[in-house]
């Protein structure tokens, strides 16, 4: 295939294949009818466009294929189904007046993919598939990607995909933006959809997986395009504002052997600084319009960090009461751990150190690994290397991926290197 | 579309003083609002777990239970028939009635109807 006509496919994939599923969903309720003719019209397109040339509307085009291929599905299978004979009809008239090309020309407003994100996102769905049924639908994803990038076996993901689908169909999930005294609520849902499918693939990224799709780029992109939807939506851009904050780190948070650098041992000049920029811009503009939410302040304190020339010009002051915020409007125990590590490098370590005592007495995250790493950081620095070393351990054991693995033995190993000088704490031990 | 809602309880749940008292006329106050927006078809509260009984024919022979159908903690202490829009005036539907504050409502849609 010329060069050219596989650019042109790539690119209306990216811009064209949400579009089309979710326009044929709209009219069809058939989800897999949507997919499957989506994927035809990218295949004839494959086929068509070296010869015959990219036609002027590649998105019109693939439209109009699609479109066909579901009506001639819809005919030539046996209607018995009056729903299925009223979606024929209704996909003929739209093929007559050609709707989707004038709906193009319009605001730029398509609130078919934002029903279909809606609907991908419905709280009713396990969570587990409405971030498998997002990436399949909205950014085209195949099951197998899907399965590569959740490390699960091909056949988990296509029936967690089947069952999300049957379960909008046969429980009346509806194929809507949801009416204005659900959107709020609706939305952060969509919102921590994208934010889960983008730490899946930021915890990931530094692992041993190599050929797994990069499912913090979709989440960007997924995000990009939610924020064009929903023009009006600030904690939206302050999603997308701190995805590309942490996404700019991507080639400094790890050494050539895989193992995890930490934010303040990275070579700063790797961070990429149009996407730092990018997310400034984004991030200004939505806490201007001052209806701050989580996002925006995660958002905010990820701006400290991507914006300060180096490690010491970190304003930890500001992180800490950045965090002290966010603890108002999202008190979870993870939320707290930042804002007890914020305060120790605000304030002092010994005080950074009771905050995490007492979150780990609390016992909420006796199972995870960063709450250990995170004492074992703050015993490390305090000088105190056996305790370090028994809470790295700790880590050690709950650790997820090889890399964390990997830096948690070196830090054990330093500390332990450590006591061994100091010869007391072994012997304390009874060697 | 039409959903069966179990209103669910634990069995082990102690309600105060004050909830024992008003959960009745709220969930008669629920019925009518539900019954008035045409969403609720009909409904019913149980009588307690332990009259239940079950009946399994195995081999011919007809097995008699004396408890419930599942050891379970919840146990399902009533049931509406509603008839929504769609999943989410059902869940809407579901989150005013009282029994949601401390039991758990379960919407089971109708297989094709």
């Amino acid at each position: 295939m010329s060069r050219q006509a596989t650019l042109a496919i790539e690119e209306a994939f990216t811009e064209e294949w949400g579009r089309i599923v979710a326009a044929l969903i709209g009219r069809t309720r058939n989800w897999d009818l949507a997919e499957d003719c989506a994927q035809q019209a990218f295949a004839e397109a494959a086929r068509r466009w070296p010869g015959e040339g990219i036609p002027d509307r590649p998105g019109a085009w693939l439209m109009t294929v699609a479109r066909n291929r579901a009506i001639d599905r819809l005919r030539h299978e046996r209607i018995r189904d009056s729903r299925l004979r009223e979606a024929v009809a209704l996909i003929d008239e739209g093929l007559e007046h050609g709707d989707e090309e004038e709906r193009e020309d319009d605001s730029g407003i398509d609130d078919d993919r934002l029903r279909l994100i809606f609907t991908c996102c419905h709280p009713a769905l396990p969570l587990e598939g409405r971030v498998a049924l997002t990436l399949r639908a909205l950014a085209g994803l195949t099951t197998v990607e899907i399965a590569n990038a959740f490390l699960v076996p091909e056949p988990t993901m296509a029936k967690r995909l089947v069952r999300a689908k049957h379960k909008i169909e046969h429980a009346g999930i509806p194929y809507r933006v949801p009416p204005a005294h659900l959107l709020p609520e609706r939305t952060s849902g969509v919102l921590a959809v994208l934010y889960l499918m983008f730490n899946e693939g930021y915890a990931a990224s530094t692992g041993d997986e190599l050929i797994r799709i990069d499912l913090c780029a979709e989440a960007i992109r997924l995000a990009r395009l939610l924020n064009r939807l929903m023009p009006d939506e600030p904690e939206s851009d302050g999603l997308l504002a701190l995805m590309l904050f942490q996404h700019s780190r991507r080639e400094a948070r790890a050494d050539a052997a895989g193992d995890v650098i930490t934010l303040d041992e990275q070579d700063r000049s790797r961070w990429i600084r149009a996407e730092i920029e990018q997310a400034n811009t984004i991030l200004d503009a939505a806490v201007r319009r001052d209806a701050i939410g989580p996002y925006q302040v995660q958002g905010l304190i990820a701006a400290c960090h991507a914006n300060a020339p180096h490690v010491a010009a970190t304003n930890w002051a500001r992180i800490a009461a950045l965090y002290e915020r966010l603890v108002e409007v999202a008190a979870t125990p993870v939320v707290r751990l930042n804002h007890a590590v914020a305060v120790g490098m605000a304030t002092g370590l010994d005080d950074g150190l009771a905050l995490v005592d007492r979150l780990a007495a609390s016992g909420e995250l006796r199972n995870y690994h960063l709450l250990h790493a995170t004492r074992a950081d703050f015993l490390r620095r305090l000088g105190r290397n056996s305790e370090a070393a028994d809470a790295y351990r700790e880590a050690l054991d709950l650790a997820r991926t090889e890399a964390e693995r990997q830096y948690l033995t070196k830090r054990l190993q330093e500390v332990g290197a450590g006591s061994r000088q100091g010869g007391r704490e072994w012997g304390a031990r009874g060697g | 579309m039409r959903y069966m809602m179990f209103v669910c309880v634990d069995g082990a749940t102690e309600l105060s003083a004050d909830e024992r008292v008003t959960i009745g006329p709220e969930a008669q106050a629920w019925v009518k609002e539900m019954q008035g927006r045409g969403v609720r078809l009909q409904g019913q509260e149980l009588a307690d777990v332990q009259d239940a009984t079950t009946i399994r024919v195995r081999g011919g022979e007809v097995v008699i239970g004396d408890g419930p159908f599942a050891e379970t903690k919840e146990q399902i202490a009533g049931f509406d028939i509603l008839d929504c829009a769609d999943l989410d005036e059902a869940m809407e539907v579901a989150a005013k009635h009282p029994v949601a504050r401390f039991g758990t409502l379960e919407l089971r849609p109708f297989a094709e109807g």
